[in-house]
């Protein structure tokens, strides 16, 4: 199995799928969330492996007009 | 998937340009395409001094990074504004963007490109080392302005006592900063203020503002505001056609710290909701936020939104000098000549 963790959120999913398809099986945006994987990012077409701990990370900020 | 480039591991599918690439390529094209758009709306020029106003955050400080790396003499800007919301969220903020600073030199090392010098389009070295090649003695500084020690009130408090904004902060919040980010540009003598606001952003504003069609707000949707009035800074946006998504990407890849928390205040913001309705059709339709955007700016440069007639006559606050539309005092120190009549009450 594959663990995925956002935020205070955290799914197990079977391993093989994609990293885009397993974040759309979470029921999140992937154009909203970047995959690291061992402390490096990962692109979304990186085939999940048994064993795999995935942190999605938010990338959408906002409410007050400056950054 | 594997780097355009190189035929490495891909770190990123960025699929609007249907372009993916490896951290060493990811790493340089951000600034390549930050110097492209600076350049394709005069933004700055390299003998122009630029103010970053930064809060910690990703966009912000990844701007200031990528300037520092392009040989800007960019210095940041992080106002104090008092906020906690449980996690200390102001505090941590001001630390990231001292962390920051002080990382500049591991920063340096962490990612040596194979090349260590890359020309950008105008001829000017991209180095990985913080220093202008031209002067060496120049060093980026941090300006800090904690509104609760110089004005002797934090931004929650400010909100409470004017209830402005109702029960959020927000309102307050943005007439304290755009406030004190021109006094600061202004009185430091800086060229230009730059602010890290990046495509997605823009995309939601635009979309707040054509759900409304406040053509007054949408006619002053640009990524450069002109400095036309007197006390006025000149305000930038060189990350104004990159992805959110690129921009936590790069602060990823390069090691920049920043605060993952959002501002206590941003839950249920509008802004926010903007995004995921922008998101969700960018999932399905890739480059559509790009395209709402652009096609914006070019309407906006033919003409489509004009300047209504009658144009608000602005002059000097008595106080502080900065431009203002109400005769005598500015919106902001009326905030504070408030407080103290308040006191002078009790």
């Amino acid at each position: 199995m594959v663990k995925l963790t956002y935020r205070n959120k955290q799914w197990e999913l079977p391993a093989g799928m994609t990293v885009r398809d397993a974040v759309l099986k979470c029921g999140l945006n992937p154009e909203q969330v970047l995959a690291v994987r061992g402390g490096k990012l990962i692109n979304e077409a990186t085939i999940t492996k048994e064993g795999d701990e995935i942190k999605l990370v938010a990338v959408i900020s906002g409410g007050a007009e400056e950054k | 998937m594997k780097c355009r480039k190189c035929g490495r591991e891909a770190v990123i599918n960025m699929r609007q340009h249907k372009l993916a690439l490896c951290d060493e390529h990811f790493l340089e094209w951000v600034p390549e395409q930050t110097q492209r758009f600076i350049e394709k709306y005069k933004m700055f020029t390299r003998q122009e001094r630029i103010l970053v106003a930064v809060s910690g955050g990703k966009d912000s400080l990844s701007l200031w990074d990528v300037l520092l790396r392009l040989g800007y003499r960019a210095d940041g800007l992080y106002i104090g504004l008092g906020i906690d919301g449980g996690v200390d969220y102001s505090n941590q903020s001001h630390d990231m963007c001292v962390r920051f600073l002080e990382n500049l030199k591991s920063l340096v090392s962490n990612f040596n490109p194979t090349n260590d010098e890359r020309r950008t389009t105008d001829d000017q070295p991209l180095t990985s080392d913080f220093r202008l090649t031209s002067e060496s003695n120049w060093q980026p500084a941090l300006h800090v302005v904690d509104i609760a020690q110089v004005y002797g009130e934090t931004i929650p408090d400010v909100a409470a006592r004017t209830m402005r904004g109702r029960t959020k902060p927000c309102s307050v919040c943005g007439l304290v900063k755009r406030h004190v980010m021109n006094r600061v540009a202004r009185d430091g003598g800086y060229d230009v203020l730059a602010t890290g606001h990046n495509l997605d952003d823009e995309a939601a504003v635009l979309l707040g503002n054509a759900l409304t069609w406040n053509a007054d707000y949408l006619v002053r949707q640009a990524p450069v505001l002109p400095a036309d009035k007197p006390g006025l800074a000149r305000k930038v946006k060189p990350f104004c056609r990159l992805y959110e998504r690129e921009s936590a990407a790069y602060a990823l890849v390069r090691g920049v710290e920043y605060i993952y928390d959002e501002c206590p205040f941003a839950e249920g913001s509008t802004s926010i909701a903007h995004k995921e309705i922008l998101n969700l059709m960018e999932k399905d339709s890739p480059g559509v936020k790009l395209q709402f955007y652009l096609s914006f700016l070019r309407a906006r440069e033919q003409g489509l939104f004009a300047e209504r007639s009658g144009q608000v006559e602005l002059n000097a606050c008595e106080k502080c000098g900065q431009p203002t539309s109400a005769p005598g005092l500015c919106a902001f120190c009326r905030l504070w000549e408030r407080r103290m009549t308040a006191s002078r009450d009790e």
